[in-house]
């Protein structure tokens, strides 16, 4: 179900622009399929960016997000070659979680 | 610091349910995948109720939040919004569509050198006031800005 995740980082002045693309289809619930029925809620809930290892943001989301979610964060304290590492955990249990490098 | 800072989004501001909870031991620090979620502000159905399930009963006005969002959005399901606080040290920033179904889009948390920032694609189902909420130094700032809608973004 969960499709590749995409993050880039790239220092712009005194702080790191992330980008995360997430493959979700964070569905409302609210939506009927084909058969009528509504499609069950299928979202990403928790969200952690981490640089070299320490959390430095936390994002509780909703299934107010659009579909295959794309996050833009900024990060100070970083420098080219750190480590972010973007993970995310949804309502079924899955997860998954990316590495980047700051360019 | 991460116990102290959820701690007072969950007590509700309160900081005799932060010291208590503290001492029963009932917010832990280990977080990773049993990541909480703070299921009473989700699922309000008002802005207002959601507003006070994330203990931010009581907001201040500020123009130190800046919310950059099309006036006119044409397609409901990805309304692009890009918040930056500018109120010293903002620690949280929380996103609600008041005329969504359930009006909290997200929240996010900000630690150890992390700008005040976020970026991200929602969904409104109908033209809808979008508000802002940063807290910083135990107090919640608030700004808005309406983004009308030309096609819900909510049903199918």
């Amino acid at each position: 179900m969960a499709g590749p995740m995409k993050a880039r980082a790239k220092m712009q002045g005194s702080y790191a622009d992330v980008r995360v693309l997430m493959n979700h289809p964070m569905e409302t619930g609210q939506r009927k399929g084909s058969d009528g029925k509504p499609v069950p809620k299928h979202f990403i809930q928790n969200l952690t960016v981490k640089l070299n290892g320490k959390t430095v943001i936390e994002g509780e989301i909703s299934q107010a997000v659009s579909r295959n979610p794309v996050f833009t964060f900024r990060v100070g304290g970083a420098k080219a070659g750190d480590k972010v590492e973007i993970s995310w955990l949804d309502n079924k249990g899955e997860t998954n979680t990316t590495e980047t490098a700051i360019a | 610091m991460d116990v102290t800072r959820r701690g007072v989004l969950r007590g509700a501001g309160a900081t005799g349910v932060l010291a208590a909870a503290l001492a029963t031991g009932l917010l832990k620090p280990e977080r990773a995948l049993a990541a909480s979620w703070n299921k009473a502000a989700f699922d309000a159905k008002s802005a207002l109720d959601a507003l006070k399930s994330i203990g931010a009963g009581n907001t201040l006005e500020s123009s130190e939040i800046v919310i950059e969002a099309p006036q006119i959005a044409e397609n409901g399901a990805v309304v692009p919004i890009e918040i930056t606080s500018k109120v010293a040290g903002t620690k949280s920033i929380a996103v609600l569509i008041e005329k969504n179904p359930f009006p909290l889009a997200g929240q996010f948390h900000f630690m150890d050198g992390a700008l005040p920032f976020v970026k991200v694609n929602v969904k409104m189902g109908e033209s809808s006031i979008v508000r802002v909420v940063a807290e910083a130094g135990g107090k919640y700032y608030t700004a808005t800005k309406e983004v009308k809608v030309t096609i819900g973004g909510c049903g199918g």
